[in-house]
C-alpha cells in the first residue's frame, strides 16, 4: 500500500498541467497498490492553486505559499518534510521537476526514477519503466530505498480530469535550508505564445536548419501552425540559431512531444531529434532528401522544397 | 578557480539505435560500438575551461580544472580522460567502478568523496548521461555537499574570481537568472556552446569564441602532446571510504517496437493534405 504525495509546479501563480500528468500517475501507483493519494501546492499562489487541485480526488491538498521566483533551494526542504509522511513523491520530469526532486530525495536518502514512461504493478510490487539511450532502450527497474522519488514523462501521462468533490487543504511550515542563501534570484523571463503547449498539443509543426532564418521561420513554418492549430516546434541546430527561442526545442535535451500529428520541416532527423518526437502517432516529413534518417520514422514524406510546398501546404489546410 | 569535472564514458550515442538487449533482457550489449565520453560531459568541459582561460592570449590557463571519471579501469576510460586533459584540463582522476555497479546515487557519494579532497570552487556537470538521460547525479551532489545546485546554465558571469556567479539557465517556460555564491554545482545545457556564454573576468568582455555546434573545443596537437604527460590518478571506491549502495535496481531492458508501417511518398501539398485528411484522418 503506497501513499503517493504529488508536487504540483506552479507557473505565475497556476498550477501547470504538467501537475495533472503526475497526479494520472499517482492514482495510478495508488489505485495499483490500495494506497491514497495526496497533492502539495507549493510557491507563490499555493494557496489559490491548492483549491483548484483540491478538484482531482486527492485526500488532502498540502499548501505553502512561498513569495519570490523558484529556487530548489528554497523548496527542497518543505518538500522533503512533507515528504516523510509518504511512501512515494511523484512530479513530472519538467525542467521544475528534474531540479527540483533529486534535491528533495537525496534528503529523504531516496532512489529517483526519473522521466519514467509507465508504472507498473506487479502483485503490489511497483517498477518504472523509462526511456534511456535516446529513447533507444526502455529499462525496467525498481528502486530499493525505502522513499521512492519519481519523475513522469508528460507525454506519456495525460492529464486528470477533475473528478468533483474538494480535497480538504491544509497550510504546512515551510522549512529553512542552509544552502537557499547561496542563491538569490534576480528574476524570470517566461515566454508566452498563444498557441498550445508543445507538451500537451494534438498537433505539432517543427522547423529546421533549412529554414535559415527567423523570418523565415514567421513566414514559411508559423501560418502553417496557425492554420492547424497546431504548436510550433524546433531542431536544436534552428534553436541554436536563434530562429526561435530555445523553448521550442524538440529532442532529447529539449521537449518530449508525442501528438496525434508531428510535421517535421527542413529537419533531418538525426537521432536526438527522433528522441524527442518519435513516439507521435502520424509522422509527415517534408525534406529535399528522401535519404534523411528522418524517413526512417515517417509515415509520409514529401520530398520537396519547403520554400515551394509549405505555403502551398499552408492553403490547401486552409481550404479543408 | 579550481572546478571538478566529471566526465562519463557512454556507448557512442550518435549510433545508439544500433545497442542491442542480451538474451534474458538483463543487460543492455553495446558491442561494436565506440565508448564515447558524454557529450554533455564535454559541453560542461568547454564552460568549465572558459571559466579558468584568457582565450586572448592562446586560452592562457588561469585555474584548474581537475576530471574525474567513474567507470571500469581500462583503456577507453583512460583515453576519454586524456581527451579532456588533450583540450586542456590539468589533471584526471579515474575512480574504478563496475558500471553494473553505479546509479545516481552512488556516483554522487563517490564525487561528494573527491570533492571533499580537491575543495574545488566548483562543480561542472553534464545535465544528463546520454546512455541513462536521468538527470540526477548533479543535483544530489549538491545536497549532499550543501552546496546550491544550478540546473541546465546558458551563460555563466563570475566575479570575485569565481565566488560568485551570475548564470542564466534555461527552464522549459524560458530563462532564469539567479546569482550564486559559491561553491557550487552546475550543470550547463546546450546554449553553453555559444561565443559569449561565460565572462571570466580574465577573458576581455567582448572576446567572442567562435560558435561550436555539435561540441566542445577540439584538442591542438599541443595539447594532444602535453596530455600524455598529464597525471591520472587512479583510485578504487573503496579507497574512498563510499558506501555504495544502490537504491535502483534495473531488471529488465527492452528494444523499443520499431514503427509499424511503409513510408508513404506523397505527390505535393495536395497529396499530402488529402492522406492526413481521409486517410490518416489526423487532420
Ligand atoms: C548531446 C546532443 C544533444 C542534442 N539534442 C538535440 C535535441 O534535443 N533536439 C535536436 O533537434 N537536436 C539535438 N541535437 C543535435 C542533432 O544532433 C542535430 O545536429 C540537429 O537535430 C540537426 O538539426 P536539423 O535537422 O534542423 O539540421 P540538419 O541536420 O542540418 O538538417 C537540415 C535538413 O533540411 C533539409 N533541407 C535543406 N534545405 C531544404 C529545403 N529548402 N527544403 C526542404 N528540406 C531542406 C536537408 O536535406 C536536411 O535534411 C543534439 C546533439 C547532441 C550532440
Ligand atoms: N560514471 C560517471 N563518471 C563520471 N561522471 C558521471 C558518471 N555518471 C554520471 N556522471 C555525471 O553526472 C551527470 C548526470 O548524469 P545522470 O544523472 O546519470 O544523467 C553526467 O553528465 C556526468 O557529468
Amino acid at each position: 500500500m503506497a501513499n503517493v504525495l504529488v508536487v504540483a509546479e506552479l507557473l505565475e501563480g497556476k498550477a501547470r498541467k504538467t501537475t495533472l500528468c503526475a497526479v494520472t500517475a499517482a492514482k495510478q501507483i495508488a489505485e495499483g497498490t490500495g494506497g491514497s493519494f495526496d497533492i502539495l501546492s507549493i510557491g507563490e499562489g499555493a494557496g489559490a492553486s491548492a483549491d483548484e487541485l483540491s478538484g482531482y480526488g486527492a485526500g488532502k491538498v498540502l499548501k505553502a505559499e512561498i513569495a519570490g521566483g523558484y529556487i530548489c533551494e528554497k523548496y527542497a526542504a518543505t518538500v522533503a518534510e512533507a515528504g516523510k509522511g509518504y511512501d512515494i513523491l511523484v512530479a513530472c520530469a519538467s525542467a521544475y521537476g528534474k531540479d527540483l526532486l533529486p534535491r528533495v530525495a537525496e534528503k529523504l536518502n531516496a532512489g529517483v526514477a526519473s522521466d519514467i514512461s509507465s508504472v507498473n504493478i506487479d502483485g503490489g510490487k511497483l517498477s518504472y519503466t523509462r526511456p534511456m539511450y535516446a529513447g533507444n532502450v526502455s529499462g525496467t527497474l525498481e528502486i530499493t530505498t525505502d522513499k521512492q522519488v519519481v519523475t513522469v514523462r508528460q507525454s506519456e501521462f495525460d492529464a486528470a480530469e477533475a473528478s468533483g468533490g474538494a480535497s480538504p487543504t491544509e497550510d504546512i511550515a515551510i522549512q529553512s535550508d542552509p544552502a537557499a542563501d547561496k542563491v538569490e534570484f534576480l528574476g524570470v523571463e517566461v515566454v508566452k505564445s498563444e498557441r498550445p503547449e508543445l507538451t500537451d498539443a494534438d498537433v505539432v509543426v517543427s522547423g529546421g536548419r533549412a529554414l535559415k532564418s527567423a523570418e523565415n521561420f514567421a513566414n514559411i513554418i508559423e501560418p502553417l501552425v496557425d492554420a492547424l492549430g497546431a504548436a510550433m516546434g524546433a531542431s536544436r541546430a534552428a534553436c541554436d540559431a536563434g530562429y526561435v527561442p530555445a523553448e521550442l526545442q524538440v529532442g532529447q535535451t529539449g521537449k518530449v512531444v508525442a501528438p496525434k500529428l508531428y510535421i517535421a520541416i527542413g529537419i533531418s532527423g538525426a537521432i536526438q531529434h527522433l528522441a524527442g518526437m518519435k513516439g507521435s502517432k502520424t509522422i509527415v516529413a517534408i525534406n529535399k532528401d528522401k535519404e534523411a534518417p528522418i524517413a526512417q520514422v515517417a509515415d509520409y514524406f514529401l520530398v520537396a522544397d519547403l520554400f515551394d510546398v509549405v505555403p502551398a501546404l499552408t492553403d490547401a489546410v486552409k481550404k479543408l | 578557480m579550481k572546478i571538478l569535472v566529471s566526465i562519463k564514458r557512454v556507448a557512442d550515442p550518435d549510433n545508439a539505435s544500433k545497442l542491442k538487449v542480451s538474451a534474458d533482457g538483463t543487460s543492455v550489449t553495446s558491442e561494436g560500438l565506440e565508448w564515447k565520453m558524454n557529450p554533455f560531459d564535454d559541453w560542461s568541459l568547454e564552460a568549465a575551461l572558459r571559466l579558468t582561460e584568457n582565450a586572448a592570449e592562446r586560452n592562457a590557463r588561469v585555474g584548474e580544472v581537475v576530471l574525474v571519471s567513474i567507470g571500469p579501469n581500462d583503456e577507453h576510460t583512460q583515453r576519454i580522460i586524456r581527451e579532456g586533459l588533450a583540450k586542456g584540463a590539468e589533471r584526471g582522476i579515474l575512480v574504478e567502478a563496475d558500471e553494473g555497479s553505479l546509479d545516481a546515487g552512488v556516483v554522487s557519494a563517490i564525487l561528494k568523496a573527491i570533492v571533499d579532497k580537491e575543495s574545488p570552487d566548483l562543480v561542472v556537470m553534464g545535465k544528463q548521461a546520454a546512455d541513462g538521460d536521468s538527470n540526477v547525479a548533479g543535483t544530489k551532489l549538491a545536497e549532499r555537499l550543501g552546496w546550491p545546485i544550478i540546473n541546465s546554465a546558458m551563460k555563466i558571469v563570475t566575479a570575485d574570481d569565481g565566488k560568485t556567479l551570475d548564470v542564466k539557465r534555461e527552464l522549459d517556460t524560458g530563462v532564469a537568472t539567479v546569482k550564486v555564491t559559491g561553491p557550487a554545482v552546475l550543470t550547463t545545457s546546450d546554449r553553453i556552446l555559444h561565443p559569449e556564454s561565460v565572462k571570466n573576468g580574465v577573458t576581455p568582455d567582448d572576446h567572442q569564441y567562435a560558435k561550436l555546434e555539435v561540441g566542445g573545443r577540439y584538442a591542438s596537437l599541443k595539447g594532444i602532446m602535453q596530455a600524455k604527460k598529464k597525471p591520472i590518478d587512479q583510485m578504487s571506491i573503496g579507497d574512498l571510504g563510499v558506501d555504495a549502495t544502490k537504491s535502483l535496481n534495473y531488471t529488465k531492458f527492452e528494444l523499443p517496437p520499431a514503427r509499424s508501417g511503409e513510408t508513404t511518398f506523397v505527390e505535393d501539398a495536395a497529396d499530402l493534405v488529402d492522406k492526413l485528411h481521409n486517410t490518416a484522418k489526423v487532420i
